[in-house]
Formats: C-alpha cells, structure tokens, sequence
C-alpha cells in the first residue's frame, strides 16, 4: 500500500482503475470533470485496460454504461449535480434491468441560481430510482467505496446499480493522504464481473422488453428484496474490506461516540467529519454528544436509526438541501422509522451548508445546544425545521 | 494545526501552491489538506487556496478562518481582498513584492511580514511569461525559510513531481529561499 495526495477526484479515478472498470462512457461537468481527465490519462498512459467512450451528454453516458453491463463488462462513470439530473431515466433502467453500474456524484447544488458548490438536492433526487447510495466524508472513503461498490452491485443476489456521493469542492478538490491499495489486493476482494446473462449476439435475448401486468409487479418485488438484501451484504463487505485494510466505514451506518450519547446529530458528508472534532471538544466538557453519519441511504439504516433511537433523549437531523414543501430528506428519512417505534426520541431538522454554504465546527456546537434546549423546552419560534444561519436574524448573529 | 491561507488571481498557481506545500509537510510525515475555493474560474479573478498541515489525523473539513500563515502571490490583491482577516496575532504575512518588510508590516497592521520578489525569481527561472510569470513555487520556497514549517528540501522534492519545468521551478523555490527578508532585520 501507498500513501498518496490525492484530490477526491483522483482518489475515485484511481478507484476505478483498482476495480478494473472495463467501459468508462463519461460526459464532464463541474466539480466532477477532473475525474474524467484523470481516467482518460490513466488509460492513455496504459494504466488502466479500459474502453473510453465519449458520449454527447449524461443521458446517453449511463446508457452506453447500461448496455455495457449488459454485455458483462464491468462499467463506471460519474457526474454531478444536472448530469445526474440528466441521468435520471436512465437510473431507473439500470435499476431495472439490474444492471450493475457504479456511478460517482460528487454532490453539487442544482440551479438556478447557478451554483457549483456542495449541496446533496442532486442525491436527494435520486432516492426511488432503485439504485444503491453509498456517502462518503473523505477521499480515502471515496477510493474504498468504489471498490466496495461494485462488490455489492454486482453480486448475483443484488444486481442493482450504484451511486457514490462526494461533496462538491470539500472532496472533489481536496487534496489529502490517500492510501492506494495493491492491486494485487483488490483482485482479491473484488473478483471478475460475471453476469448470469450477457448480451451476445451469437446467442440472442431479449433485455428489458414488454412485460404484461401480471408479471411487471413480480419483478419490481424481487427488486425491492434485493435493494433490502443489499443491507447484511454491506455490513459483510464492510467487515471483509477492514479485515484486508484496517478501514470500517460503520457498515450501514457510522456511529461516532454515540455508545453514551443523549444528543446525536445525523447528517451526511463532509460537514460530519468535522462535526466529529466538535464531538471530541464537548466531550472533553462532559457533554454527552455523538455523531451518526450517513454512509449508505439506499437501502435505508432502520436498523441503526431505531437502534439510536431506543438510547438518546433528541436527534438533530442535518439537511445540506430541503425537499419543498415537506422538511429535509434526512429529516423525513429517520421520522420515518421513528413512527412505528416505542418511545421515539425528540427530533429537529436542522438545514445548513445548502450552495456551499461552509459548516464549521462553531455551527456544530450551536445545533448541539439548540437540540438540548428544544429537547427541553420544545421547539422554539423558528419551529420543526430550521433553516441554520439566514440573512434574516432567525439565528442569533454570533451563531452563524 | 498549522492553517496557511493563500491569495493569488486565476492563472497564477495559488492552487497548485497550496499543494505543493501540503505535499512537502506529507513528506515529513504531516497529515495535511490542500483545497482552493473559487469563485469563478477565469484568469486574473482572486483565487484563495488553504494548506492544513497537523501530526494528527486532521477531520475539520471547514475552509481556515483563523489563519498562522498568509501568502500573497500578488500585492495588488492587498487593496481588493481583506488578507489580513483573522490572522492570528503572531501570525505572519509573506507578500510578493519588491517592498521593504517592515514598510509592508505597517501597511497591512501585522506584528511580522516577509517579502520576496517572486516575480523577479520566476522570471529569472523563466517561469510563464514575462507579462504573466508564474510565482507559485518561488512563494513557497521563501515560505519554507520565513516559516520553518517545512524544510526546503522537501519542498524541491515535491516540486520535482510536477509534470513541466520541474528543475526551474524547484530552482526558483531554491532562490527565494535564499533572498526572502523578514520585518524586524531578521
């Protein structure tokens, strides 16, 4: 193993190039462009054996990545924010017609207004279309993920797609050691992509053809069985990659000192790195307080959210985007499995970091002291879901 | 944790500064982060980058409000950017500029600045051009003397990985090394 500089960017090419990805149709968008580059160079250099399609969009990019996969070819690609956007219909065929593609979004926020900074709305977006959401909070994550991803997404019992999500800038362009592992290693881990049922023209089949109501719901059922078998094969693949690096990511879910905690803030990506510093300073002070960070968001944690649940006094639910007209959708997501649960703990929606807005370890501190109060005393003036920081003085100014 | 903010204009490597000095404290065994944050990405427009540098697993992922160190790869951006904003109070200013560092010290209202002429090295490297020379790694050359936080070795060994120019531009770190002068006669 190597220790590298690597920007989150090259951390996910080399990812691909360690899985031995086959196809690579990519179409580039800011943040994500430098991935592209960085593949193509490794393939021209003869690095990685790969085929480099360029594409005139994101839609016909997982197309190409589709019909890849189903020739048996093992395929990647990655986009963000309107790329994926684009890629939407094609999400929902991959998932479908149970084809493995890893995809790698590095989370941007949707205009207009134009933005090219961290927010998870292009995500968030993506939640019903069957594919499989890993999330990561450094470029280590990012470089394990992409291995591990295609281990989930194509074992015989899952064949579903997947999406890995990096924030905008915070990793994209971030440079930070990175541990590259041997590829002999990784062969390993990870063996051959090898589908049942391949796309041959010498042995013709139908893929994704016309189906009668009768037997439409029966193959959207063992989809759905599927994407809740992907749960116990994450927390194995999780066990067997730390067995191999010394690297867990917490399996479904990744619990920072949250054994004892009454107060835990649950949230997603970058932000949830550094509130674990902050996690670190209260419990110095004594402060009961814990971190769970989302690491996969398809197939939901319920386990893990229900298993905080029957240990904390209040969960505060960080949103980095917000779905219109019904709370963050990490907020909806963990209520959710509160509902049907005895003695849920006090919830609060907390929306921050929307656009690149930066969350620093000041922020963290003030969720955790608001959670405490509103535990206590009950939601105060700015209600259920709080937008943290706005121009409009419904956060006190020497909080923001 | 050491916090370094960098201020330069798109086009003049305030980013790849930023990394080359990471990569040389990773080789001293630092864990370390390198990040630009941009505004739009055009020649000229003020670019600020950040190096973190700590002997332990550095986790806060926030852009460096607070900073110890603050590089200026241009003197004009002194009038259109706020440099000094939350500079520790030791913390140091290292300016590219032909200026006296005690005239420069005054002017900005810090305890300690240090400047180098790192346009004159980069053109003396032949480094870019010129109208627009490139000053990154003569900055972080003089910023391994001023600061000590880095040696200078390690330094010319990250900048021999980059891909064009390397033995220039590790010679330009070598002599702004050598020519950087410190407020207060140091």
């Amino acid at each position: 193993m190597v220790k590298e500089l690597l920007t989150g960017n090259k951390a996910t090419a080399y990812g691909a190039m360690l899985a031995r990805a086959q196809v690579i149709p990519a179409y580039p968008i800011t943040p994500q462009t430098t991935i592209v580059e960085r593949i193509a160079d490794l393939i021209s250099e003869g690095r990685m054996e790969a085929k480099f399609v360029k594409v005139e969009s994101e839609h016909s990019a997982m197309a190409a990545a589709v019909a890849a996969c189903n020739t048996g070819a093992r395929a990647f690609t990655a986009t963000s924010s309107h790329g994926l956007a684009l890629m939407h219909e094609v999400l929902m065929w991959a998932a479908g017609a149970r084809t493995p593609v890893v995809v790698v979004n590095v989370n941007r926020a949707m205009g207009p207004p134009w933005s090219v900074w961290a927010d998870h709305q292009d995500a968030m977006a993506e939640r019903d279309t069957g594919i499989i959401q890993f999330w990561c909070e450094n470029n280590q994550e990012i470089l394990d993920t992409v291995i591990m991803a295609h281990k989930v997404a194509e074992d015989p019992d899952i064949m579903l797609p997947a999406l890995i999500n990096q924030d905008a800038f915070f990793l994209s362009h971030t440079s930070e050691p990175v541990d590259v592992p041997d590829q002999e290693m990784v062969d390993r881990f990870l063996p051959p992509f090898n589908p049942k049922e391949k796309l041959d023209v010498d042995d013709p089949k139908g893929f994704g053809s016309l189906v009668m109501p009768p037997q439409y719901m029966e193959f959207r059922a063992k989809m759905a069985k599927s994407m809740d078998m992907a749960r116990d094969l994450i927390r194995k693949v999780d066990r067997e990659w730390e067995e191999l690096t010394g690297r867990s990511y917490g399996g479904m879910m990744d619990m920072y000192r949250c054994d004892d905690a009454e107060f835990i803030l649950f949230g997603a990506g970058t932000m949830m790195s550094t509130a674990k510093d902050v996690v670190d300073d209260m419990r110095n002070e004594g402060r009961k307080v814990g971190i769970a960070r989302l690491r996969i968001l398809r197939p939901f944690p319920f386990e893990e959210v229900r298993y905080l649940a029957d240990r904390v006094k209040a969960i505060g639910v960080m949103d980095r985007t917000y779905t219109f007209g019904q709370g963050g959708p990490l907020y909806n997501e963990v209520n959710a499995q509160l509902y049907n649960h005895t003695n849920p703990p006090f919830t609060k929606n907390y929306v921050i970091g929307v656009g690149g807005r930066d969350v620093i370890p000041r922020h963290i501190r003030s969720l955790f002291d608001d959670l405490e109060k509103v535990q206590e005393n009950g939601y105060g003036e700015e209600g259920e879901i709080h937008w943290w920081g706005l121009l409009d003085g419904s956060t006190p100014k020497e909080e923001m | 944790m050491i916090e370094i903010r960098f201020h330069g204009r798109g086009g003049q490597g305030a980013v790849v500064a930023s990394k080359i000095l990471a990569d040389a404290a990773f080789r001293e065994d630092n864990d370390v982060q390198a990040f630009p944050y941009f505004g739009v990405e055009r020649r000229g427009a003020p670019v600020t980058a950040f190096t973190k540098i700590d002997n332990k697993h550095i986790r806060n992922k926030a852009m460096i409000y607070q900073p110890d160190y603050v590089i200026i790869l241009e003197a004009s951006l002194i009038s259109a950017v706020n440099v000094t904003e939350g500079l520790k109070e030791n913390g140091l200013v290292l300016v590219n500029t032909r200026d006296d560092p005690d005239e420069v010290a005054e002017r900005l209202g810090v305890k300690r600045a240090a400047c180098i002429d790192a346009t004159q090295v980069a053109i003396d490297n032949k480094l870019g051009s010129k109208f627009q020379p490139i000053v990154n790694t003569a900055i972080v050359g003089a910023f391994a003397k001023v600061s000590g936080v880095v040696k200078k070795e390690s330094v010319v060994d990250a900048i021999l990985t980059l891909p064009r120019y390397a033995e220039r531009n590790a010679q330009a770190a070598r002599d702004a090394y050598d020519r950087v002068k410190v407020s207060g006669g140091a």
